[in-house]
């Protein structure tokens, strides 16, 4: 599946390119314009500039958008208009080859977006630790995460004009996930931050970056691995109650 | 597994396939031998692909039972898809690979190691005659084209049972005749094969045996020869009469030849005589003072028999 995604796409580079840009250009507002009116802020007691706060979550969504990205737009395209899976359930694949396959393909376009967004960082110097890198497998696990939901989502839709729930979905999403400012700031509707899975994988990020260790981040991996197990059981059943009729 | 159970390649007893309420497959019995090149033959929504789709193992059956390979597609699936090759009702090539790499891709998913689907593909790009075509987008391809690469795709691993559903509509007759040709070929190689069609030709062409269903029904099997003494006469007389206001309706007509052949059948432009000797029936129809148009003496095909069986709705 995976190999097939990458003959097809190597026509279409550009689109993956194109994703890669958008958190690109916030990050740099946010150091030239952003970042100069607002203060430092801490993580994990560690005072940070305000761009380096930003940074990691940006890391995140970009892994998020990648992920959602081809796990919406070109699945509803191979599932409802080339009938690809359709093909491909002909043979010996089975419909958790599929979703796996699929899915994997959208969580490494997550993970390229978010790979080069650490090059960018690191190029910039927010980058302090070590313990960075692992930012790697912690944006894989948010690759996975919207990956698998975006896939279930997008076998639930009927058309491209269901397509609009995404953003209604990833908007909100980027505002309540403890992005923009520390999760103290939300006050009494902190609670509704930890529904976020965008936030576990902001937090996760954020921390590794700065190098900064905490009991939490166990369990931002625990809510995010369950939650990726869960959508992608999810997202196989879809495929076979749609397509195996 | 044993000799007698690895010639059968299908057998289904009591196939049914439920969509909700609506039963499109009531309780087909079925046996194809390794070797023969067997047909479905019915009416639109008749539940021709319905079946195949349960026989490739795609679609859960929903009652009865089926055994491919002498194995059951619900425990066994993967397996049976490995040995198979599908040519399905609507072409689901992959609109975003050229050609070529529409049947190497293909060939990993049945796990083929890279060289080998590389192999084959060129050998297939050169049965489906699509070899100068083949960097070409598919979209790019005509209806003809697509087809061909279609069923060149559904050989890619080497498949002992081949299940092609209308694989000839849309073709032209060079096309089909090319198509026939090579599932010939392929016959000979000892693919077995199981088609469904509407074109009564090619199931009297192709077919060593067939199957006529309508609503989900075996309505009658044999050879194409068998169903058309069974079912029809030898010759068909075929005459039109003039249409002037005032003359006879062709029912009427029908009525004034009662007794001439063995059967007699109006249809909106002509009447048919069904009869064993068609020159002599002729004779008949100018001895009782009927002057058509034009008539017309020609061997029964399948096309009357299955005229005859699953009444005169509109088939294509
Ligand atoms: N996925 C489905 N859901 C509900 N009903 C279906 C589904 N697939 C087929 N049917 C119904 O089952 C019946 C048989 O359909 P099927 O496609 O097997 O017919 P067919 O013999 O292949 O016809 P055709 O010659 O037009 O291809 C039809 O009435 C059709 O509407
Ligand atoms: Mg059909």
């Amino acid at each position: 599946m995976v190999e097939r995604h990458l003959v097809a796409y190597r026509r279409m580079w550009l689109i993956i390119v194109s994703g890669f840009f958008e958190p690109l250009f916030y990050l740099l507002s946010m150091r030239l314009g952003v970042g100069r009116l607002v203060g430092d802020v801490t993580v994990g007691g560690r005072p940070v500039t305000y761009v380096e706060f930003v940074a990691p979550a940006l890391m995140a969504t970009s892994a998020m958008n990648g992920a959602i990205y081809d796990s919406t737009g070109n699945v509803m395209v191979r599932l409802r208009q080339m009938h690809l899976y359709d093909g491909v359930l002909a043979t010996p694949m089975t419909p958790a080859d599929v979703a796996v396959g699929d899915i994997g393909w959208a969580l490494l376009r997550g993970q390229l977006y978010a790979a080069s967004f650490l090059v960018v960082m690191t190029a910039m110097g927010l980058v302090h630790s070590w313990s960075a890198l692992l930012t790697l497998p912690a944006s894989a696990a948010v690759g996975l995460v919207f990956a698998a939901l975006g896939f279930t989502a997008t076998s639930y839709m009927r058309g491209w004009p269901d397509m609009d729930w995404v953003t209604v979905a990833t908007m909100p999403m980027l505002m309540f996930s403890a992005t923009f400012f520390p999760v103290e700031a939300y006050g009494r509707w902190r609670w509704a931050v930890n529904l976020s899975p965008l936030y576990h994988g902001v937090a996760m990020i954020r921390s590794l970056a700065a190098g900064v260790w905490a009991w939490s981040m166990l369990i931002h991996v625990a809510v995010l691995v369950v939650l990726a197990v869960v959508a992608v059981v999810v997202a196989a059943r879809r495929i076979d109650r749609l397509l195996r009729a | 597994m044993a000799a007698a159970t690895d010639d059968l390649l299908i057998e289904a007893r009591g196939l049914t396939k439920r969509f909700g309420e609506f039963e499109a497959v009531r309780g087909i019995d079925l046996a194809v031998h390794r070797g023969e090149l067997f047909g479905f033959l019915g009416p639109n929504g008749a539940g021709k692909s319905s079946t195949m789709r349960m026989i490739a193992a795609v679609s859960p059956v929903s009652g009865g039972t089926l055994r491919i390979f002498g194995l059951d597609p619900r425990t066994h699936g993967p397996h049976i898809r490995g040995r198979l090759g599908v040519v399905p009702q609507l072409d689901t090539l992959d609109q975003e690979l050229s050609v070529e790499e529409n049947l190497r891709i293909y060939g990993r998913y049945f796990d083929l190691p890279r060289a080998e689907c590389r192999r084959r593909t060129a050998e297939l790009l050169e049965f489906a005659r699509l070899s100068d075509r083949a960097g070409s987008v598919v979209d790019t391809l005509s209806g003809g084209m697509k087809r061909r690469l279609s069923i060149a795709r559904s050989l890619i691993n080497r498949p002992e049972l081949l299940l092609l559903d209308e694989p000839t509509t849309g073709l032209d007759p060079q096309a089909r005749h090319l198509l026939w040709d090579r599932l010939y070929r392929l016959k000979q190689e000892g693919v077995t094969q199981v088609l469904t069609t509407h074109y009564m030709d090619e199931a009297e062409q192709l077919c060593d045996r067939l199957v006529v269903i309508d609503e989900g029904r075996i309505v009658a099997e044999g050879s194409p020869r068998q169903l058309i003494t069974q079912y029809s006469t030898r010759e068909v007389l075929e005459l039109r009469f003039p249409a002037r206001d005032g003359s006879a309706s062709t029912a009427e007509l029908a009525d004034q030849l009662g007794g001439v052949g063995s059967r007699q059948e109006a249809l909106a432009d002509r009447v048919l005589i069904y009869a064993d000797d068609g020159e002599h029936a002729l004779g008949e129809v100018h001895r009782r003072q009927l002057r058509p148009d034009s008539a017309l003496v020609r061997r029964a095909t399948l096309e009357d028999v299955f005229l005859q069986l699953t009444g005169r709705s509109l088939v294509d």
